[in-house]
Parts: C-alpha cells; structure tokens; sequence
C-alpha cells in the first residue's frame, strides 16, 4: 500500500491530497498525523491527480507532512450477531471494553437499495402498548415511523417505551418463543452524554442491552463521523435481519444532528445550497437511510426504524421534517402545549399519521371496529379541536349541547386515550375499549363513520358509567 | 435495453478523468449528447449530459461507489432508448426500463447490484403474431400491419416504426414469433418485427392534437363531480406529506377508465410500489373485470435508487404511453412525484456547478415541466387512428408551499389543479381535496358528455353543490367568531345541507370495497339525494318548523350511507322518500 505525503490543502473537515494512481470514489483513506495518531476519511470526490478526502476524526493535528494510505476499499461495517449486547462507537468499534469483535462479515456500509419487486409489503402489527400510537397511527413490521419531536419534549422516553413494550399479539400468546428473535439497534447521532446515559441505563435495568446493538457518536464526537453512524447501524441492521433473521427495531436519534453533519461537509466543499443551506441531495441522501427498512419476501426478519428528530423551532415545514415527511410512512408528531399539561406522552394524533395502518389492522389484525373508531375518533377531536378557539371567543355557554359533548370529548380524548404515562402498556383491545367508552358520549347520530353493526355491538347505552375501570390504571 | 446489441454499434473508448456522486467526467471519448454510455469496469450504464472541449460529462444510472480515474468508458453512439413491444404491459421497471423481476434473477439478490442490463421486453418469448396486411398493400409509418393478444385486456398492435419509410408489402407471417423475427417485409428491404426502440426524450410523432371533449371517469365523486379531467388532458396533484397523494393517485390508476395506465413512481417510497406490485394482479378492472396489472405498466425508480435514473424516468413512462396512444388507445399516466423528478434535475444541475435559477432548481426547470405535459393530449395518430394520453402528475411542495418553483411552474401548463390539503387530512377528510382552490379547466367542454350520458342537468346539479359550499366557506368565518348559534336559522340549514355535501358526496373511502368506486351515476344520485334534503328542507322551513328539528330527522344522517351502498339506486329513490315524509311531517 502506498503512502503519500502529498496534503496540500486543508479546510474544514476536508483534506486535498495529490496521487499519481486512481483512487475510487467513496474509499476509505487512512491519514497518520505527524504525532502517530491514525484518522479515517472517505474519498469525497476523485480526479485524476487529485483526491478530497472528508475526515471522519476532524482535521486537528493534520498538517501537510501527514501521511495518506488509500485502502482502496469502500466503508464496511464488520457483522456478526455476537454484536447484540456491544457498545460501539459512531465508527463501529466497541468502547465498552469488551473483546474485539471477530467478524462473520464484513458488509457494505452503504447498502444497495432492495429492489422493489423483491420487498414484501408490511402488515404484520406491532403492539407498542402505547394509545396514540396503536390505536390511531398503528406501526407495522418493516415500517419506518419517525417521530417529530421538539427540544425539550420527551421523545426519548416515548422511544424507549416503545422499544421496551414492542410485541406482535399472536407471538405473544404462543409461548414467546419468537421473542428471542427481537432486537434493537440503537444509533446516536449528536446526543448529550446525559441522554445517552439515559438510553444506556434503561437499556441495562429492563435487559435490554443482550438483544441490542449501541452506536454511540456523542455531541462532543466529530460532526463528520455522524454521516457514518446511521449507515453502520443499518448495515447491522439489515444483517441480523435478512441473514439471521431477527427483527430489528432500529431508532436513530438525532436526524437533526445528522443533517447538520451534512451541511457541515457541502459547505466545507462550497457546494451550492439548497433550501436553508442544506444540501440539494439531502433528499436522496435521507432516503438512503429510511429506505431500508422493510420486509423482503422468503426472508424471516424485518427492519423496523423509528428515527427521531427535533424540529428546528417546532415548525414542521423546515427542510429537515419536511424532507423526513416526505419519504417515511408517516410520523408521529409531539405537541409542546399537550407536554405542558402534563400528557405523557404528548402525541398529537391529528398531525400525525401512519401511512401503512390501513393495511395491518382489522378483523383477523387487530379488530374488526379498528378502522372505524380510529376515524370517528379522529374526525370528533377535530371537530372538538375547532369548538376550543371558539369558546375562547364567546364561552362555553354560547356553545348548543352537542357543541359541549364535542368539546368534553376532546378533553377526554387528551386525558384518558393520549394520556396513559410511560410505564402503562396497554393491549390494543383495551386501546380500543377506551376509544368506545369516549365515542359513548356523542350521541349514536354522530358515529357517521362507524359501521352500524359495530355500533350495536360496542356503543355503551349511558348510565353505565361504572364500567370504567380499564382508563384508571 | 440490450446490452448485447449496443456494443456492435460501440465507437471510441475513453477514460475516466473524476467522479463525484453520479456525476462522472471522462477524457477522449467520441461522443454525442445525450449518447448512452457505459462507465468503469463494471459498465455502469450513464447518459452524456455536457461537452466541453475534450471533456464530456456523465450522469451515471447506477451507484459510483469505488469507480476511479482512469478507467474505461464505453459509448454506445446512441441516445437513452426504451424497447417498445408485446410484454410492457404487466410488468414493472426501474427508471431506464430494466425489468425488475428480471434484475432479482439475475442477480440472485433482493438488493439491486450493480453493472446488471436487462432487455425491456423479453426477447426469446414467442407471440402469436396475426397479420392484418396482405402481400401486395401499401404500408406508411405508423400503420398497423398486424396485432398480438398481449393480455387479456389488451391487444397489442404491431406497428410500421415511425423512422421507416413504408411501401409495399413483399412477405408476411403468421403464426408464433420471437419479438426479433421479422413478421413483415416491405419491397425496399425494410423488416418489420415486433419491437422497436425510440429515444426517450423525443416525443413520438403525431398527425394532429385535438381539443379533448371526454372525460376520464376516475370513479372518485370530488373529481368527476366537481373538477373533472378530460381524456387527454392535464392534472397536477399538489400537496403537503401525508394529505394523500398517492393514495389519490393509485385510485385513479385503479379506477379510471383509460385502455392502459401508466404508473411512473418517481423517487417514492419502496413499500407504496410493492403495494401496487401486490394489489394490482388481483384488483379487477371496473370496465372488463379483468385483473388490473393486464393494462398496466409500472415504473418503479424509488426514493434510494440512482438520482440520475429517477431524472430518466419519466420520460421512459411517457415515451411507453405514446406508444400505445399511437396504437389508437387511451393511456393514462400517473407520475408520483413530478417534485422528486426535479429536484433530481436540481441535483445533477449542481453537481454540474450551473448557474442555479429559482430554489436552486436549474433554469431549464419550466421548459422541461412544460415539455413532458406537452406530450399529453387527444390525438390524431399518423395511422389516421385517435389515441390519448393523460398526465397526471404529484407535486410535492417543500413545507406544503404552493409558491414554490415546481407547484407554480406546473400550474401554468396543466389545466386541472387538485389541490390537497392538509387541514382535510388532519381531520380524515378524505380524498382531501379543497373544493375552493382545486378547479378544472375542462368542466364546459365536458359537460355534453355528462349530459348525453349520465343527466341532462349535471352541470346544474354540480353548481348548486358548489354554490352551497362556497356559502359554507363564508359563514364558517362568521361561525369562528361568534358561534354557530347566532346565524339566522336558514343560514344554519344552509350549514347543515353543506355538512352532507362535505361528509357525504366529497368524502369517499378508498378502502370500503363499494365506495372505492362510484359511477358517475351514482355520484350524480348522491347529489340529488342531498338536493333534495335540502328543498324539502327549507321548504319546512318556511312553514315554520324549527331548525334543530329539521336536522334531527331520523333520514337526514342516511344521506351519509348511500356511499357505501352497493343498491344504491333503490336506497336513494327510498331515501328521498322518506326525508319528504319525515319533513312534511312537521307542518
């Protein structure tokens, strides 16, 4: 292997060295400072004479007398399903003083898109015990469900609720055996080492740790190596599902950290910007990472991702969420005012959505009244939603009575569906129960959404309003 | 296309001089714009997109990971083409019309490798050709010589390429053929066979562009009520995530009465293409009931696949609809998401360090929207045959912004706007259409044929709906301030009336297996139905029956029902029925 020491600009992250050998583009590159410290780059863009070179570590210590040895390979990630239980670092070596890791594999990082036709369509539920989320945006097996949080929201204890309650019903009911099969990665991306120490010792006290995977790259880490972590995570990923068959469960938090990463790196290189300053590719370049999740058909596992991101000053439109938006199956969107009054978790269903829900619940699914309640319940908080700005104005007693029972049912919606803490994991059946005993309070008329068999069956006639333990605990 | 039969056609080999993204700069090669060019060792297929002295630049169709300097390219000397021919239809494409079915096979793998080509029709399947000219007629370009069942739906018509120069018919064959072996010869040694091949970005010639006068029926009531497209027209779909875009665009594709659609998913999501791969087959076509796929041809180049192949797309999808436009057909084309499409532009744009226009958006950005909508119409074919094409085309604006470069560019060419709204879909309005910004330019050109073939007052009917909803629109930001409580009572029925309009005649489901469909028959019934409500209503009104009992009549809530119902006609003409008993009750 040749080593040049041919650097003649740096800037940024980015290095530029002279070769006299083709390099190919998206090769590793291994830099050695003049004190003896190793960095790792990829080759960013390839001319004949002439390499950049992007700098994982961050350019500290680089000089022009460094040396440069291409490896005249692209990123890999070493797999192996020894990997569940490790900690790595945002580079994929372990930092928490366990063995080295002997590599079944060692596999692309960049991962090639699944042919469509290949892909099995996802429609298998999964139960994450949480109301907002099973009962009105239901997340199935392959999907990639993001949530779109704020600062200071709690997103990471609704993600690790999630990851702790997630089961699929009917494996429950048969002896668990397919729960060994479950596994979390977890990739971090920029988070605080407060937040991370959160994730970490949650993980440790319900066992979780054995079944999963940490890529950890800390806030204080370089910006760079964070356009590397997701990429390992879901190389891992991807591995224990279609080759071991696992299904993983994978969340990436923070997207927005990631994103930085890349705008970091454009305009280090003085690329044209796109809308505030990202990238024009981050498009392409955030679907490269939704995208593989999913189901492939013939193969056991799946790749279920919940990613999460902080909304710039909580407005959705920013090029970050929008961008997210636009190519995950939905979202699940966290609400400041609802935080603040003390919902946990503080899910607004009626911005959020899952795109793949109409094709995982239903008789045989979850319930046959799934998709009924669901819309009913989505149409009266609305309804509800609206009538609030109005009592503002002219008060509640301006308001008709079926005005008022709109009105109490959105708060009840709020307090008893939404609201449920962070330790409760509710079965979708008493999900659903909870739905009926709100819808109970409009009248029949209103239920225009629901099937009329449905209602005869499951509408609670009033004055029957000791039945309702199931919302107290 | 084929490989195979490029490389005869190769001229001059050059060398890789950088490569950056999909955007790949060679060094001596012969080339033209816009050739085919094959990049590396492994032969990445890409598209020459600048010539600058000795410089030519490349987009590349596939990943460039770890291809360098120095390596070969390989010009093909000719331009991105599509194979045309029996086997479009039922099958499903990458954005250069690489089958994808094939590409699993033939890399054994459920990811999608590298350096694989595939040819856009099978060649060695064998079609029972039947000849439709005898020996001894005259031929010109474009006429029909002879057709093949190509599914159960469709015939397909074999046809004089355009580039021939037709004469007499020498030889003809009958009987069993690959899509390579020669059906027809004309007496100047021209051989006809089954497939041809046309470059993309050319539109395929026509006789003549007339003023379409029929509707494509979707089967959806917001849009063949109230804002319907012609056959042959022209529709964009804008809207912010999650307002239901797709799930628009794939009932049209289910439901509208075109002979073929064409579905270009266009830098979309993996999952939404393999529902259509998994519903489609087993779907029923409303006008044949045969499975949908036998008129469908599905181009699939998703969100994490080659940029460059997504730019590429959907010029591959119209270049098919004109093929089977010229064969005399109505197509319909559906591309989700034209936004996708240009931000691909955008991005091979920047690499290429153009002076950026608009948004970043490359200055040809108009010109190129306006280009691809330019190639939909009613037709007159050269064969003297009268074929369509429809596009329909998703934008998706950043931050659900119609300001934006894309949205606006596009609203200046097409002629029917359904504009999606993100309030309807909060609240699962669904098809979340906003009946005060959407319009249809067609609407009088079309109304003769809602006349002739469904009700001599549709377009009567269709604007007493609009009127009434625009009367909602004006009083609800009188509501919002003081309450519903302090209109005056006929304004309260009107409100009333409104709410069924909006919750029974615009709403549809697209998952309820009846009402995922409604004829325009039925739509028109559910208006009537409304209608009525609403005359008798008032008229009760008048007499002095109080609002609040107007609307609590046990009927009023059907009008919700007749969507669902598969019997409908009897459960209106009873329904009518009953509301005048139960108003007239009251006075």
């Amino acid at each position: 292997m040749k080593e040049y020491k041919t650097i003649t600009e740096i800037s940024g992250p980015l290095v530029f060295a002279e070769v006299d050998e083709p390099v190919g583009y998206d090769e590793i590159v291994e830099i050695e400072t003049p004190n003896g410290e190793t960095k790792r780059g990829q080759i960013l863009e390839s001319e004949e004479g002439v390499v950049a070179i992007q700098v994982f570590e961050g350019t500290t210590g680089i000089d022009k007398n460094a040396s440069v040895r291409f490896l005249g390979e692209t990123m890999k990630m070493p797999v192996t399903e020894d990997l569940l239980g490790r900690v790595l670092d945002g580079s994929g070596r372990p930092i928490d003083g366990g063995p080295e890791i002997v590599p079944e594999e060692r596999e692309d990082i960049v991962g090639a898109a699944i042919n469509p036709y290949s892909r099995e369509y996802p429609e298998e539920f999964i139960q994450t015990g949480v109301s907002g989320i099973d009962g009105m945006n239901t997340l199935v097996r392959g999907q990639k469900l993001p949530i779109f949080s704020g600062s200071g929201l709690p997103h990471n204890e609704l993600a690790l609720q999630v990851a702790r309650q997630a089961t699929v019903p009917e494996e429950a009911a048969e002896e668990g055996e397919d729960a060994s099969e479950f596994a979390v990665i977890f990739g971090a991306m920029g988070i605080t080492a407060e937040e991370a120490n959160e994730f970490m010792e949650d993980f440790e006290q319900t066992g979780a740790l054995e079944r999963s995977v940490v890529f950890m790259n800390l806030a204080d880490d370089p910006a760079v190596e964070r356009t590397v972590t997701p990429r390992m995570a879901l190389t891992t990923a991807e591995y224990l599902a279609f080759e071991k068959g696992y299904h993983v469960l994978v969340i990436l938090t923070d997207i927005t950290n990631y994103c930085e990463a890349l705008r970091e790196i454009g305009a280090a290189r003085e690329e044209v910007p796109g809308r505030r300053g990202y990238p024009g590719y981050m498009y392409t370049d955030l679907a490269q990472l939704y995208e593989r999740a999913g189901r492939i058909k013939g193969r056991e596992g799946s790749v279920t991702q919940i990613p999460i991101l902080t909304m710039p000053g909580d407005d959705d439109t920013h090029p970050i969420p929008d961008l997210t938006g636009y190519i995950t199956e939905g979202q699940i969107m966290l609400d400041r005012g609802l935080n603040s009054q003390g919902v946990e978790p503080p899910i607004d269903v009626l911005p959020s959505l899952s795109r793949l829900m109409d094709d995982g619940i239903g008789e045989g699914l979850t319930r046959e009244d799934h998709a009924d309640v669901s819309d009913q319940m989505y149409a009266a908080y609305a309804e509800g939603e609206d009538l609030r700005d109005l009592v503002n104005i002219v008060g509640r007693e301006a308001l008709s009575e079926r005005d008022n029972k709109y009105l109490d049912f959105a708060e009840r919606f709020e307090e008893e569906f939404v609201d449920q803490g962070y330790d409760t994991n509710r079965s979708i059946a008493e999900t659903l129960d909870i739905g009926w005993e709100l819808l109970s309070t409009l009248p029949k008329t209103e239920l225009n959404r629901v099937d009329e068999e449905l209602i005869e069956q499951y509408y609670q006639d009033t004055d029957s309003e000791e039945a309702e333990e199931v919302a107290a605990d | 296309m084929s490989q195979a039969q490029e490389q005869e056609t190769v001229r001059e080999d050059g060398k890789i001089r950088s490569v950056s993204g999909p955007v790949v700069q060679a060094v001596d090669l012969d080339a033209r714009m816009n050739d085919v060019v094959y990049v590396g060792d492994e032969g990445l297929m890409g598209e020459v997109i600048e010539i600058e002295g000795d410089i030519t630049t490349i987009q590349v169709y596939e990943e460039t990971s770890g291809v360098g300097p120095g390596e070969p390219v390989m010009n093909t000397g000719e331009p991105l083409t599509v194979d045309l021919g029996p086997g479009l239809l039922d099958s499903i494409y990458d954005g250069v019309q690489r089958p994808l079915d094939v590409l699993e096979s033939k890399m054994d793998s459920a990811f999608l490798d590298r350096g694989v080509d595939a040819p856009g029709i099978e060649l060695d399947k064998h079609w029972e050709f039947t000849p439709e000219v005898s020996a001894g007629d005259e031929v010109e370009p474009g006429d029909i010589v002879g057709t093949v069942e190509e599914t159960v739906t469709i015939d397909h018509k074999v046809l004089v390429p355009p580039t021939f120069e037709g004469g007499e018919v020498t030889s003809v064959e009958s009987g069993d053929f690959t899509v390579e072996e020669t059906v027809v010869e004309l007496d100047n040694g021209e051989e006809i066979t089954m497939r041809q091949e046309w470059p993309v970005r050319e539109a395929r010639p026509s006789a003549n562009k007339k003023t379409p006068r029929e509707p494509l029926v979707s089967g959806q009531r917001i849009l063949d009520g109230l804002f319907p497209i012609a056959k042959g027209g022209t529709a964009a779909i804008p809207g912010p995530f999650g307002s239901g875009k797709t799930v628009t665009q794939h009932s049209l594709a289910k439901f509208a009465d075109a002979d073929i659609i064409v579905y270009v998913g266009c830098g979309e999501r993996g999952n939404e293409m393999t529902e259509v791969i998994d519903d489609f087959p087993d779907l029923e076509d409303p006008s044949t009931g045969n499975p949908l796929m036998a008129r469908t041809s599905l181009i699939a180049n998703t969100s994490n696949m080659p940029v460059a192949a997504r730019e590429s797309c959907v010029y591959t999808g119209i270049t098919i609809a004109e093929y089977y436009r010229d064969m005399g057909y109505d197509v319909a084309l559906m591309a989700d998401s034209t936004s996708r499409w240009a931000e691909a532009m955008r991005e091979i744009s920047s690499r290429l360090e153009e002076m950026p226009g608009e948004e970043g958006y490359p200055a040809y950005l108009a010109a190129r929207l306006s280009e691809f909508y330019e190639r939909a119409g009613y037709f007159e074919n050269i064969n003297d045959t009268e074929g369509s094409i429809s596009a329909i085309g998703a934008v998706s604006p950043p931050g659900g912004d119609f300001s934006e470069p894309v949205t606006q560019n596009t609203l200046r060419i097409v002629k029917t706007f359904w504009a999606l709204d993100a309030d309807l879909a909060e609240r699962r309005h669904f098809p979340a259409i906003n009946w005060n910004e959407s319009y249809s330019l067609y609407q009088s050109q079309l109304d003769p044929w809602f006349q002739e073939n469904v009700e001599q007052d549709w377009p009567e009917e269709r604007q007493w709906a609009v009127d009434v909803l625009d009367e909602e629109g004006e009083l609800q930001e009188i509501v919002q301030l003081v309450g519903k409580d302090a209109l005056p009572e006929d304004q309260q029925l009107t409100l009333e009336v409104a709410r069924y309009l909006r919750e029974g005649y615009l709403q549809q489901n697209a998952f309820n297996p009846t009402d995922m469909y409604c004829p325009p028959a039925k739509t028109y019934a559910i208006l009537t139905a409304i209608h009525k409500f609403n005359d008798e209503a008032f008229r009760a009104l008048e007499a002095g029956v109080p609002v609040d009992e107007i609307a609590d009549i046990e009927a009023a809530p059907r009008l919700n029902r007749i969507a669902t119902q598969e019997d409908w006609e009897e459960y209106v003409a009873e329904l009518k029925d009953t509301i005048e008993t139960q108003l007239r009750e009251k006075y």
